[in-house]
């Protein structure tokens, strides 16, 4: 579904039957490339698994107010006594303030999925924005946006991320624009270099010939064309973000007033649960921070394959 | 001789996960600047001396532009500097004023800004709010144990993890290849410092059927007997659990990267040659694929020695290791400003250390990455 598919150069050879316009056309193909790349998903089972989970996650996330009592979160109403054991009122036992494990886990994944979700969209942004310009243009301020490109490749992730996290305070919206400011730079160098070889195929050669402006030429062929990698990496971003959530707020630094997994695990080890021995306020966590990162990754890496056949080879 | 190394730029980018991707030393951002390189056609021993200039005023902008970083993000606090550095403990103006003039915050911004490029290139990281020793002690301190960990860890993580990746690579889709791929893509996607509390509440603490061996943190015991020898042996206990995570945690990446390059080489026709010769299976692997899957491998082997302070805080703050990542951690709460400063400088220098490095043993190796 890359650039053979949607690409006009082959347009008009198969516009049989009723007249359509070249957009027409252009937003068939589309559609004929999307369903292509579904049908390939399809054959690749550890992305359909990971799709499988993920929905369930998703599911839980949307219907969370139905599936347990929001009041259950509230420290003063906590309905158990501290770190109980799993009982048949408590499947997962209690916290160190006497609430139900399930239902911060359940709450949970709203937090994780969410700050993941803005985490990503914020990163690709100004990952896609950053690649198309410095691969687009030339002259100083591409090659500026290039050299910051690179920078934030090579600047280690964490202690970035706890600095600025520790100057724009804790909150939901910070934590999400911390990491998404800290790992767009990948993005970025996959979308630039898209972008420059994109350039120099034919077809744009002709839209600049009848006189296409930079704009057109930007979002009408560069963009469409390197959307298709945009999605796979958007995918593998997410489990790279959500990871990040869970350990700035295992660090302490998530929004204090939400629970989240990484929240959760702060709680433990803060209270000590593993000396206590209170393993289901360690694991549960853990586990579903887990399968919802394998999750994203296996999607990410049946996408990527899609887009990029050549990576076949390692499965 | 068949040894035809992989471009590097090529086998890296089937790396497993999003992050962390290794700069490729083939990139081209470098060639804008010299076109009149291309022409002369001689990439003789002055070419690498361009290379390597090139490169190394790279690094330099990179560690100037986290300098800049650096300072400027503690400037743009919301409110007064001096209130907030200070956490509310002055009352007075007077103190305020002090405090002032003690950091030089009652100077121009631009001059501020050229004083804290002198004192770092003096070594002057400034002063910790929570220890009130200079921050370049407490790091120079701190570090040893850091880099015992990591470096620890990293060794067995490659070797292990080359391992893994080039066995399941050849025995590709068997019973071997499925488990270590789905075993270290889970690893892949675990926070590693949770991998930690588990192993502190099993092995550790002692849970269900595991037996409390492991001290569950520090680096000493209390009730060591003393000579040195049993002082060395008992930090090595502790550190058996922290480096065993680490391991772990890296050992996943290794493998995937060390797979997937692996697999792009058995394709080649080079192979078939070498097995048309009558190779034996094991030499081709070891003295032909091997040597030339192992590039990428190399790479991030290198820029990891360079992530390592990132890598260790959460593994030191779960074992409460007094490394430098802890030492990341505890600023956290007070926050100590000058701490996280020094630490998120150390951090990035070491990464770009480590880069620079890479990039001109990469040159000095291959003469098609000097472009």
């Amino acid at each position: 579904m890359s650039a053979p598919a949607s690409s006009p150069e082959t347009a008009g050879s198969d516009a049989a039957g009723p007249v359509l316009t070249a957009r027409q056309i252009v937003h068939r193909r589309r559609l004929d490339g999307l369903g292509r790349g579904w049908r390939e998903f399809r054959g690749n089972t550890p992305g359909v698994l990971g799709l499988v989970v993920l929905s369930v996650f998703a599911l839980i996330a949307v219907f969370a107010p139905l599936l347990a009592d929001p009041e259950g979160l509230k420290v003063t109403q906590a309905p158990g006594g501290v770190l109980e054991a799993p009982s048949s009122q408590f499947w997962l036992g209690t916290d160190e303030n006497g609430r139900s494990v399930v239902t911060l886990l359940i709450f949970g994944s709203r937090i994780s999925l969410f700050v993941g979700l803005l985490a990503t969209t914020i990163s690709i942004v100004i990952g896609t924005l950053v690649g198309l310009t410095s691969g687009f243009f030339e002259g100083w301020p591409a090659r500026v946006l290039f050299r910051m490109t690179e920078w934030f490749l090579v600047v280690p992730f964490l202690p970035l991320a706890l600095v600025l996290a520790t100057v724009l305070g804790r909150s939901l919206w910070n934590i999400s624009l911390v990491i998404g400011i800290t790992s767009w730079s990948g993005t970025a160098l996959l979308i630039r270099s898209q972008t420059l070889s994109i350039k120099e195929r034919p077809y744009l050669e002709r839209a600049r010939a009848l006189g296409a402006g930079r704009w057109h030429q930007m979002t009408r062929h560069v963009l469409p064309n390197v959307m298709p990698m945009v999605f796979a990496n958007t995918t593998l971003m997410v489990a790279v973000a959500i990871l990040a959530e869970t350990t700035l707020s295992f660090l302490g630094l998530g929004d204090p007033t939400r629970v989240s997994w990484g929240s959760m695990l702060d709680g433990a080890f803060s209270v000590g649960a593993m000396t206590t021995r209170s393993w289901w306020y360690i694991i549960p966590p853990g586990v579903c921070v887990v399968f919802v990162v394998l999750s994203f990754t296996l999607i990410g890496q049946a996408l990527e394959e899609i887009v990029n056949p050549r990576l076949r080879t390692r499965r | 001789m068949t040894t035809l190394a992989t471009p590097p730029g090529g086998a890296a980018e089937g790396a497993g996960g999003g992050d962390g991707e290794p700069d490729d030393p083939g990139e081209d951002g470098d060639a804008a600047g010299s076109p009149s390189s291309a022409g002369g056609g001689r990439s003789g021993y002055g070419g690498y001396g361009r290379f390597v200039g090139g490169k190394v005023l790279g690094s330099l902008g990179s560690l100037l532009f986290v300098l800049v970083v650096n300072f400027f993000l503690f400037r743009v606090l919301p409110g007064d500097p001096a209130r907030t550095l200070g956490r509310g403990r002055f009352r007075t103006e007077e103190q305020l004023n002090a405090f002032r003039s003690q950091y030089g915050l009652d100077q121009p911004l631009f001059t501020q800004f050229f004083t804290y490029l002198k004192n770092t290139a003096q070594g002057d990281l400034g002063v910790s709010l929570r220890y009130r020793v200079p921050v370049s002690d407490l790091i120079l301190d701190r570090l040893g144990t850091t880099l015992l960990i990591v470096g620890t860890s990293t060794v067995l993580a490659t070797t292990l993890g080359v391992y893994l990746g080039v066995v399941s690579a050849w025995n590709r889709r068997s019973l071997v290849d499925r488990a270590t791929t789905s075993s270290t893509l889970t690893l892949y996607s675990m926070p590693e410092w949770w991998l930690g509390l588990i192993f502190i509440a099993t092995v550790g603490v002692g849970m269900g059927f595991f037996p409390g061996v492991f001290p569950t943190g520090g680096l000493h015991s209390t009730d060591v007997a003393p000579g040195f020898v049993n002082g060395v042996l008992d930090t090595a206990w502790h550190l058996v659990l922290p480096v065993l995570t680490l391991t772990l945690a890296y050992l996943a990446e290794y493998a995937l990267v060390m797979r997937s390059s692996l697999l792009d080489e058995m394709g080649e026709d080079y192979l078939v040659t070498a097995r048309a010769k009558g190779l034996r299976d094991v030499d081709v692997r070891r003295r032909h694929a091997v040597r030339n899957a192992i590039l990428p491998t190399t790479t991030l082997a290198a820029i990891n020695i360079g992530f390592v302070v990132s890598g260790a805080i959460t593994v030191e703050y779960v074992f409460s290791v007094p490394g430098l990542g802890l030492l990341a951690q505890e600023a956290l709460s007070i926050p100590d400003y000058w701490v996280l400063q020094g630490t998120f400088l150390v951090a990035s220098a070491a990464v770009i250390v480590a880069n620079l490095a890479t990039n001109l043993l990469y040159g000095a190796l291959d003469p098609r990455v000097r472009t």
